[in-house]
């Protein structure tokens, strides 16, 4: 009789509780390079910037043991990493002596809104025992998408910020509603298209030999994209635009296995693409910023390429290794501390800073894509491919913009840009995915 | 669903492999452009933290960078106006220009020559200093050329045509770039917006281009090149002498300066031509020539490329599709010729070192802080642009247009000077530019000289080449001979 070989792994909380202290030191590393590097001495406020969310994640970490133990061990780390990387590079902005009188306390503000997400997303994995119950609320949560998006067009509430009117101010914070809609509208997706799969690929009338869904199939998931597509143009925030019509078209694409779908989509993109840059002025200029951004013409025009090529020439300072955290000098870039922050990281930590930062995404996203696989029923697989795509999606339209793969639109880079709301919804995300990894069907058997 | 999801995955790793490709192109393969752009701030900052090097003549600083108590810890200081053209400026965020542009890698310490004092800042941390930069200005010889031109608007260069080192470089007006140098951000900008709008263009650089000039009658040295070098034409060749001509199909008649018949005689030389700068004969040389050929032998003295002396010169302009008349009217100078005064010291070079033109240079030595030798510049032959007969040919002409003829005002007692005058018409009402170009001593040059004056020298349409721009040269030729 052969011997059945016993290995006995290591439990999935110890080895998230290896590598979140491995993300621990690694942050209170680099705090002290920037301070070392900027300020020349230590200074106490480190232990505010490292000592909050090490106890939240700390905290988060021991939640984890109790409420979802058997959830997948990478994606607090990865979430940890990520953020303390972002607030790292904003604490430093902030140190810069910035040419001009630019807010300095940007950086311990992130560190509140890290903490606040992260006590969010616990509140999310301690309330929601099992996502499943979602698909009751499915048209509820697409009247909160709805409404979140439309918030900033109200009077008095929305406000204006950089031309794009997507931010609500409530006194004393102000959020930008969308970033947590793609969380209520990937439900809604996941959970309509879950329902509705089989109609959706197979009923209908042929035309032109494509099959065609009966319109009040497909009725009510087009008016509320296309509804959410409206909304967006209207707030002038292509960025987002993007990135619903990407999550729709790939969410469908999974619940039908129709390619046809992806393929009116991209038609749909492009013809969209190519009317938006003829009559809407500040799209064409995004287009040429783009494509020729070191023209003079393009680079001296209003809206026009400078804080592209600012951010090309901060990446080309950093070059292979980086300048070193401090050593470079990324406030010269606009926005450094949220659409280009990037742009800061590879000034400072150079192409293999950036190459590390892209590999933890993809990490994330693969996670995300492993626990799609690992689940049974269609809704789970679904909700599973959506959190991750619309982090992968979101992570190229801005970070592709920044390395000129994409024209430039305004989004927040998930995770290590600064702002409450973008932080907020991504924590949740991670916390969603965290209990979707635990609820994988008879946990433990699945191929390790 | 398994396979969509894997399609997906490898849609995701395709936006993700783009991310990877286009993060190496900026910040690896194209890094270079984009550090040497003007534009970059980045690399002038760094600059600032450490001593850039100098720019020095005869071993003294014309651009320094002293140490400051604040931020940048350096300052740059320029010693005059007189070298603006040759320095540039270095600003916090006008950019650089001049020297301290083409220069500015050795300037702050980045050069390949110093990859070791590089790898021992990188572990010790004491800063690398950046290369000074000794130039081939001669000091005594840049100020009689700043002086000389006086109050004009202008360009005077000066070279040793046997090897190409530039001796003086002067245009004017010039600027004191220490208004941009300094670290006080609002004054640079404000001074810059005012230098950039002032009528008088001081920022540009007329000795190398810019904006270009109409040669005039000093263009009658390379359609003489051509016509000799043709082999159908000598300096005796004679050539019919109208007082009026009128442009092969046009109405226009043009005449010579002065409207005289050319020496008085039916027919006359090339060389007679030449020494009189008469505008007929030449008309109908460049005509017979034809533009082809014209064309063939302007290349051949450099037109249509720019040279790097570090700085780039504008590439000078011999215009293409011409009728017969505007061939006549481009052959002494008019019509859309337009040179820059260093592409017409090349000419006068190329005929006084025998035919063979050399590159311009104006920088003799790059060391480092602790005087080890990273460059030395060493004389080039650009290209033969004639032939060695046809060079003495030239330069006969020219000694004879000098001694005794309208170019007179550039002759030096006691030394055989070769020279040709210019003065080009602008349109109508217009105030001439005036020129002069040539070399001394005509049988062993040391040295040839360019000058231009913008706006007739302030005579308008009376001032003459001969009378403005040839005593410029004289008195800087004069300088090199110590005569």
């Amino acid at each position: 009789m052969a011997r059945a070989r016993v290995r006995v792994m290591p439990s999935k909380r110890n080895i998230e509780l290896i590598m979140l202290l491995f993300t621990f030191g690694i942050f209170a590393f680099a705090l002290a390079q920037v301070q070392l590097a900027t300020i020349q001495v230590l200074s106490p406020e480190g232990w505010y910037f490292w000592g909050l969310p090490v106890a939240l994640a700390t905290g988060f970490h021991i939640l984890l043991r109790y409420k979802a133990s058997d959830a997948d061990p990478l994606l607090l780390p990865i979430g940890f990493f990520l953020n303390s990387l972002g607030v790292v590079v904003i604490y430093r902005l902030d140190l810069a002596k910035s040419l001009t009188d630019a807010d300095r306390t940007v950086g311990s503000r992130q560190v509140v809104w890290m903490v606040v997400a992260m006590l969010l997303a616990a509140l999310v994995l301690w309330g929601v025992k099992n996502h499943l119950s979602f698909r009751k609320y499915i048209y509820i949560s697409m009247a909160l998408g709805v409404l979140l998006l439309l918030l900033p067009l109200l009077p008095v509430i929305g406000k204006t910020v950089n031309g794009a009117k997507l931010w609500v101010n409530l006194g004393v914070i102000s959020f930008q509603p969308g970033e947590l809609a793609k969380i209520a509208l990937t439900v809604f997706f996941a959970g309509y298209l879950a329902s509705r799969r089989e109609s959706l690929a197979v009923v209908g009338r042929k035309v032109l030999g494509v099959r065609i869904p009966p319109a009040r199939e497909l009725g009510p998931i087009a008016f509320i994209w296309l509804a959410s597509l409206g909304v967006l143009v209207l707030q002038r925030d292509l960025g987002t635009s993007l990135l619903y019509f990407g999550l729709f078209l790939v969410l469908i694409y999974v619940a039908t296995a129709r390619a046809f779908y992806v393929f009116v989509g991209l038609i749909m993109f492009a013809s969209g693409a190519l009317v938006a840059s003829r009559f809407m002025s500040y799209v064409g200029g995004r287009i040429n910023g783009w494509l020729d951004p070191l023209s003079e013409e393009n680079y001296s025009a209003v809206g026009g390429s400078y804080q592209l090529v600012q951010s090309m020439f901060g990446l080309a300072h950093g070059g292979l290794f980086g300048t070193g955290l401090g050593g470079g000098l990324p406030q010269i870039v606009p926005l450094a501390n949220s659409d280009f922050i990037i742009s800061a990281i590879g000034e400072e930590l150079g192409l293999v800073g950036i190459f590390a930062v892209l590999a933890m995404y993809m990490l994330l996203v693969a996670r995300a894509l492993r626990i799609a696989n690992a689940h049974a029923d269609d809704f789970s697989k679904l909700l599973s491919v959506g959190l991750g795509f619309v982090i992968a999606l979101q992570v190229f339209i801005v970070i592709g913009g920044v390395f000129r793969v994409v024209p430039l639109t305004g989004l927040t880079t998930p995770l290590l840009a600064a702002g409450g709301s973008s932080l907020v919804a991504n924590w949740i995300i991670i916390a969603l995915l965290l209990r979707l990894s635990d609820t994988l069907p008879k946990a433990g058997t699945v191929a390790q | 669903m398994t396979p969509e999801i894997r399609r997906v995955a490898n849609v995701i790793l395709l936006m993700f492999l783009s991310l990877f490709i286009a993060a190496s192109a900026m910040q690896v393969v194209n890094a270079d452009a984009l550090n040497n752009d003007s534009r970059n701030q980045r690399p002038v900052f760094d600059g600032y933290k450490t001593q850039r090097g100098s720019i020095l003549v005869d071993n003294k600083p014309i651009a320094e960078s002293v140490p400051s108590n604040n931020a940048y810890h350096f300052l740059r200081k320029y010693s005059g106006n007189q070298y603006s053209a040759i320095t540039g400026f270095y600003s916090l965020y006008q950019g650089r220009t001049g020297l301290e542009n083409y220069l500015d890698s050795s300037l702050r310490g980045d050069n390949s020559g110093q990859f070791f004092e590089q790898l021992n800042a990188l572990f010790s941390g004491n800063p690398v200093t950046g290369a000074s930069v000794e130039l081939s200005i001669d000091e005594k010889v840049q100020k009689v050329a700043w002086d000389a031109l006086g109050d004009n608007k202008g360009a005077v260069i000066a070279m040793d045509p046997t090897t190409g080192r530039i001796i003086a470089l002067v245009s004017k007006p010039g600027f004191d770039a220490n208004l941009l140098s300094t670290h006080n951000t609002g004054d640079a900008s404000a001074n810059y917006k005012k230098l950039l709008t002032r009528n008088d263009a001081p920022l540009i650089n007329r000795a190398i281009g810019g904006d270009l000039y109409a040669p005039g009658s000093v263009f009658k040295l390379v359609v003489a090149s051509a016509a000799i070098e043709s082999g159908k034409y000598t300096a005796q060749s004679k050539l019919p002498n109208p007082r009026t001509y009128t442009l092969p199909g046009t109405n226009t008649t043009i005449t010579n300066s002065g409207e005289s018949r050319c020496g008085g005689a039916k027919q006359v030389s090339i060389a007679t031509a030449l020494k009189l700068s008469c505008n007929i004969p030449f008309a109908e040389l460049g005509i017979a020539l034809g533009q082809d050929a014209i064309a063939a032998q302007a290349k051949k003295f450099g037109f249509g490329e720019s040279v790097d002396i570090p700085m780039k010169s504008t590439a000078s302009v011999y215009p293409e599709g011409m009728d017969a008349a505007q061939t006549g009217l481009s052959s002494f100078g008019q019509f859309d010729v337009r040179v820059s005064p260093l592409q017409m010291l090349m000419v006068s070079s190329a005929i006084a070192n025998g035919g063979i033109e050399m590159q311009p240079f104006l920088v003799d030595q790059i060391f480092t802080s602790n005087l080890t030798l990273l460059q030395e510049t060493k004389p080039a032959e650009i290209r033969r642009s004639i032939s060695t007969s046809t060079s003495e040919a030239l330069k006969n002409m020219m000694v004879m247009a000098v001694s005794s003829g309208v170019s007179s005002n550039a002759s030096i007692p006691g030394v055989v000077v070769a020279g040709k005058t210019g003065t080009a018409e602008n349109g109508v009402g217009e105030p001439y530019t005036l020129w002069f170009t040539g070399f001394a001593p005509a049988k062993n040059p040391q040295v040839a000289v360019a000058v231009v004056v913008e706006n007739g020298g302030g005579y308008g349409q009376a001032g003459r080449g001969n009378s403005v721009a040839a005593p410029i040269a004289k008195k800087v030729m004069q300088a090199v001979l110590n005569k």
